[in-house]
C-alpha cells in the first residue's frame, strides 16, 4: 500500500444522472448482476447494465452458443432472459434492495416493443436509465438491425424518449457494423437520444474444420473481447470528433484499467466492461482502481478533464 | 414430449439445491502435479475454496497469464479436498486445458470456486452407484468418500475408451465395496461400455451418480430411470465464465414445476436430476422450452 491514495475525482454521469464510478458492467455479460455479488461490491461501481429484456420470455437459440477466438469470443446466445414480467418482478427488486443502479437494456423486434418497455420501466425502482438495444446482431432479421439504417434506429429512439421516464437517460447502443457511424450517431441523438453506448458485437462465424460446418448452433454470432477493441475505440474516436457534446459509454474489449482510459481519452465518459467479465469476475471493480490510478499517474485531478483528450491535437 | 425414457409425468429425482457457500475467487499455489496416464492431476493450495467446496462442485481456471488472448475459463470438476489442497484432474483436450497441464509445482494459478451445485445426498440407507466415464470418475472419488463417511455402501463403475484414459481408479477402488471398470477396446477390464456393469449392479442400487461424457449419462440415466431409480448426473458442458453471467452453457431441463427450461449447467448444474436432462433434446429448441415461442418456435 502506497501513503498516498489516488485523489482522481472519478464521478461520472449517464446523461444528467451522476454516478460515483465510470465504470460498468455491459448488457450481456454480466446477466443481471446477481452473480457477480460474491466478487464485487454491486454499489459502488458505476451501474449493472442489465442482459437485454424483451416483452416476453426467451429461451434463446439453441447450442453451441460460444466459441472461443484470438483474443475474444464468438456467441449467439438469441437473448434468453425472463422478460419483462420476470424482470420487474425479480431482477430489479433485487438490486434495488442493494442499493445497486440498473441501467435496463431494452430490445424489442418492433417499435412499439421498445416504447411498451420504456414505458413499463417508468418510475421503477433503482432503475437509473434505460439502454436501447437496436443492434444486437443475434436477432431473427441478424445483419438487418435497426442501428444499421438511421431512419429506422430514430423510430426507436424517438418512441422510446417519447415514452420513457424523463428522469432516464436514454443512450442507444450502436452497432459497428455500418458504413458510417456518425451518420447513425447524429440521426439517434437528433431523435433524443441523452447519450451513446458504443460498440455492440460485430457479425462473425467460426467454422469447425473437423465437422466443417460452422460451430454455432446459430451459425453467426457476435463477436466481442479484446480482438475488438481498436475497432471500439475508432468509433468512440469518430463518434465523439463529430458530437462532441454527446456522452458515450465506451465498450468493447476493455479488459483493464488502460484499456478503459484509451476510450476515456477518445471521448468516453463512462465505459463498460463486458467480456473480460468471464474471465476475471472481479474485472468491473479491478478496471476502476486502474483507471483511478492511471489518471492520478497522468496528473489528472478527474475522470472529466480526460474526456475526449486524446483530441487536443487534432481538433479544428 | 420429453426426452426422459420412461415413467412419463413422475420424476424421480428433485433439482439439485444450490452450494451452502458461495465461490470465492483466489491465486492458488500448485503444490503438486502428477501426471495419471492420460491427465495430470493437479493440487492446489486453495483453502478458501477447499472449506466451502461440497461434491459435484467445479472450479474455473483463467489460463495462459495475465496477458492470454485466452479468455474464457476452464471449468473442470473437484476430485478431492483434503487439508485446504483442491485436487483437480485435467485432460489436455485444447490449448486452455494443455497450458493448465503443463504447470509446475509452485506455478500460480487464478481459480474461481466452488462453483455448482453439489450432488444430493443418497435416500437414507440407500446403496449407491457410482459411474464415471474417462476423467468425469474423478469428480466421483470425494462423492465416494462422503457417502462412506455417512454409513452408505458405494459400488462403482468407472469406464473409458482405453486403460489410459480411465481415472482415479485406484482411489475410487480403496473406497468402493465392488467396483468394475469397462474399456471400448478391452485394454482394462471388461470390454464394453460402462451399461455393461451397470445394468449388473443397478439392481442393488437405490440411487445413481454419473460424471462423464453425454452419451454415457444418457445411457447411465436412462437405464436408472427404466428400473425407477433415481440419478444423478454431472454434465460436462463447455462454460464460457463458469459463474452464470455468460449463458452459453445451457440444456433443456425439466423443472420442479415440470416445465423445461434452457438452465445453466454451471448455476444450475452441473448436477440436474437424470430424469430432468432432455438428452435427446440437447442442441435443439423444441417447442415447449420456455420462452420458445418468443423465438418463432411453435407447437407442431
Amino acid at each position: 500500500m502506497t501513503v498516498v491514495e489516488a485523489v482522481v475525482d472519478m464521478s461520472t454521469s449517464l446523461g444528467a444522472v451522476p454516478i460515483p464510478s465510470p465504470v460498468l458492467t455491459a448488457s450481456g455479460c454480466s446477466a443481471f448482476g446477481r452473480e457477480l455479488e460474491p466478487f464485487v461490491d454491486l454499489t459502488a461501481i458505476g451501474a449493472v447494465v442489465t442482459k437485454s429484456v424483451q416483452l416476453r420470455p426467451r429461451s434463446g437459440r439453441p447450442t453451441p452458443r460460444m466459441a472461443e477466438t484470438p483474443s475474444g469470443m464468438l456467441n449467439s446466445i438469441g437473448l434468453q432472459g425472463p422478460g419483462i414480467d420476470g424482470l420487474l418482478a425479480e431482477e430489479l427488486p433485487w438490486l434495488a434492495d442493494r442499493g445497486a443502479r440498473a441501467f435496463v437494456s431494452i430490445a424489442g423486434t418492433r417499435v412499439e416493443d421498445f416504447a411498451e418497455l420504456a414505458q413499463r420501466l417508468r418510475g421503477v425502482p433503482g432503475v437509473l436509465g434505460l439502454e436501447v438495444n437496436i443492434s444486437c446482431p443475434n436477432v431473427e432479421s441478424r445483419g438487418e438491425v435497426f442501428a444499421c439504417d438511421p431512419v429506422a434506429a430514430s423510430d426507436v429512439i424517438a418512441a422510446v424518449r417519447d415514452v420513457a421516464d424523463p428522469a432516464h437517460p436514454v443512450y442507444a447502443k450502436l452497432s459497428p457494423d455500418v458504413t458510417d457511424i456518425v451518420g447513425v450517431a447524429r440521426a439517434v441523438t437528433d431523435a433524443g437520444a441523452d447519450g451513446l453506448s458504443m460498440i455492440n458485437t460485430l457479425l462473425g462465424l467460426v467454422i469447425d474444420p473437423d465437422t466443417m460446418r460452422p460451430v454455432l448452433g446459430g451459425v453467426t454470432g457476435g463477436l466481442s473481447g479484446p480482438a475488438i477493441r481498436p475497432v471500439a475505440l475508432r468509433c468512440v474516436w469518430q463518434v465523439h470528433q463529430a458530437l462532441p457534446e454527446v456522452p458515450i459509454l465506451g465498450m468493447g474489449g476493455i479488459r483493464s484499467g488502460l484499456d478503459a482510459l484509451q476510450f476515456v481519452l477518445a471521448g468516453a465518459s463512462a465505459v463498460s466492461v463486458g467480456t473480460a467479465v468471464f474471465n476475471d469476475p472481479s474485472a468491473v471493480a479491478r478496471v476502476h482502481t486502474e483507471l483511478a490510478d492511471a489518471l492520478a499517474a497522468r496528473d489528472f485531478a478527474s475522470l472529466a478533464d480526460a474526456v475526449g483528450y486524446a483530441h487536443r491535437d487534432t481538433r479544428a | 414430449m420429453s426426452g426422459r425414457s420412461g415413467h412419463d409425468g413422475r420424476l424421480l429425482t428433485v433439482p439439485a439445491r444450490r452450494a451452502v457457500h458461495a465461490p470465492v475467487q483466489t491465486v492458488a499455489e500448485v503444490v503438486g502435479r502428477r501426471p495419471v496416464d492420460a491427465y495430470v492431476e493437479l493440487r492446489l493450495a486453495a483453502p478458501g475454496i477447499a472449506a466451502r467446496a461440497e461434491a459435484g462442485q467445479f472450479v474455473a481456471f483463467a489460463v495462459g497469464g495475465e496477458t492470454s488472448g485466452l479468455l474464457l475459463r476452464r471449468s473442470i470438476a473437484i476430485s478431492t479436498v483434503d487439508d485446504g489442497v483442491v485436487t483437480v484432474v485435467v485432460a489436455a483436450a485444447g490449448p486452455g486445458s494443455t497450458w493448465l497441464t503443463e504447470r509446475r509445482t509452485g506455478d500460480v494459478l487464478d481459480v474461481v470456486g466452488p462453483l455448482g451445485r453439489p450432488f444430493p445426498d443418497p435416500p437414507a440407507g440407500a446403496r449407491a452407484l457410482l459411474v464415471g466415464g474417462g476423467y468425469g470418475a474423478a469428480a466421483l472419488v470425494g462423492l465416494a468418500a462422503r457417502l462412506i463417511g455417512r454409513g452408505h455402501r458405494v459400488d462403482v463403475v468407472a469406464g473409458a475408451a482405453g486403460a489410459d484414459r480411465l481415472c482415479s481408479v485406484q482411489e475410487l477402488t480403496g473406497l468402493a465395496d465392488r467396483i468394475a471398470v469397462t474399456t471400448d477396446d478391452g485394454s482394462s477390464g471388461r470390454r464394453g461400455q460402462v451399461t455393461l456393469a451397470v445394468d449388473e449392479l443397478l439392481p442393488d442400487a437405490g440411487v445413481v451418480y454419473a460424471c462423464g461424457p453425454m452419451p454415457m449419462l444418457r445411457a447411465v440415466a436412462g437405464a436408472a430411470t427404466a428400473r425407477e431409480i433415481p440419478s444423478y448426473v454431472a454434465v460436462e458442458e463447455s462454460m464460457a465464465c463458469g459463474i452464470g453471467v455468460c449463458m452459453t452453457c445451457v440444456l433443456p431441463i425439466v423443472g420442479d414445476d415440470g416445465r423445461t427450461r434452457f438452465s445453466r449447467s454451471c448455476t444450475e448444474g452441473p448436477v440436474f436430476g437424470g430424469d430432468r436432462v432432455r438428452f435427446d433434446d440437447v442442441g435443439t429448441l423444441p417447442w415447449d422450452v420456455v420462452g420458445a415461442d418468443a423465438m418463432g418456435v411453435v407447437q407442431p
